[in-house]
């Protein structure tokens, strides 16, 4: 039998960008470009007895409340958010040498407590300031130091910073007397 | 001077779309590779709070999301308008956070398991008291690295 010569038809591919239209067109739309942020914190693992209790020197605590109502209390002294991070970034360095602030940055603790009422709002916003009040701690040090931002040291680098200025937040269990809802 | 001769009264060639398809298919993989499809859809209403100090959430597959706010308006004749707890699709109790861990680490590879984040994606109109309760939940469970969901504030503090 003879061959038959058998042409292959050609595909027409001019439909295939339309194709690829529609999918693009599709990804597009289901597509959300939000990158996921926040601040990222590590809490203390769970144990059963209370925690013992430490002999701190009071100079060296700066202990922030947060009531209910949302209101401040740092150190015994009504505050406002606003003005929260400079002043703690004055108790964590204490420039002036002052007897009522922290020895060296690395004995000072910052200990917040909040009420079971107080909006996550504002605990957050606190949390906020106290993080921002270290890592503009960390940048002023970098400069001195290394004389370049924090964010381009590399770990080895930052890792000395921040041992030598550790953020330590201790969280106590919140008080409950302000309505929850 | 022939070489410079115009050519006059020649309709401009048509140009030529045969590349079309591979710049579509271009962008076409690039969105596919970026798109992240909704896992879940939200029962309860969540507007994050504002900050500052924020850092990204790098591997999107080792973070596990817990979102906590008021019920939507369609759900609360049933839940309340008291703030709930959602995991996955489902409203759910803090009982079921541990169980729900597990299940999300089953996911990863193990090696990885050690930096599985959950992100606590919580309104903030909602008060401390059941945060308080889900970070002692997460504690006792092992998961200790949680991230406060937040968006970028713009503005200076009020």
């Amino acid at each position: 039998m003879p061959k038959r010569e058998r042409k292959q038809p050609e595909i027409n591919a001019s439909s295939m960008a339309d194709i690829a239209f529609l999918l693009l067109i599709f990804f597009l739309v289901t597509t959300t470009i939000d990158v996921d942020k926040g601040i990222t914190v590590k809490l203390p693992p769970w144990s059963e007895e209370p925690p013992e209790s430490l002999k701190l020197n009071t100079r060296n605590v700066y202990s922030v409340l947060v009531n209910a109502s949302d209101e401040l209390l740092v150190r015994g002294e009504p505050m406002m958010v606003r003005d929260l991070k400079e002043n703690a970034k004055e108790f964590i360095a204490n420039p002036k040498k002052r007897p009522d602030m922290s020895e060296n940055p690395k004995k000072a603790i910052i200990s917040l407590k909040n009420d079971r009422g107080t909006s996550y709002e504002a605990y957050l916003e606190v949390y906020n300031e106290l993080k921002a009040a270290y890592s503009e701690l960390w940048e002023v040090e970098a400069d001195r130091r290394f004389g370049s931002k924090y964010e381009n040291l590399d770990i080895s680098q930052q890792k000395a910073i921040r041992a030598d200025i550790p953020l330590v937040i201790s969280e106590a269990e919140p008080t409950s007397f302000g309505e929850e809802g | 001077m022939s070489k410079f001769k115009k050519k006059r009264g020649k309709t401009t060639p048509a140009i030529s779309t045969a590349s079309l398809p591979d710049i579509i298919f271009i962008l076409l993989f690039f969105f596919m590779v970026v798109t992240v499809m909704k896992t879940s859809e939200l029962k309860v209403a969540v507007v994050v709070p504002e900050a500052t100090e924020l850092q990204k959430l790098e591997k999107k597959s080792l973070v596990s999301y817990l979102y906590i706010g008021k019920p939507l308006a369609k759900f609360q004749s049933i839940y309340g308008s008291a703030p709930r707890l959602q995991l996955n699709d489902k409203f759910a109790t803090i009982d079921e956070i541990p169980l729900f861990l597990e299940q999300e680490k089953l996911k990863i590879q193990e090696q990885m398991q050690p930096l599985m984040t959950a992100s606590l994606r919580a309104d903030k109109e909602v008060t401390m008291g059941i945060i308080t309760d889900i970070k002692t939940q997460l504690r006792k469970a092992g998961q200790l690295k949680v991230n406060y969901s937040a968006r970028k504030r713009a503005g200076a503090l009020k």
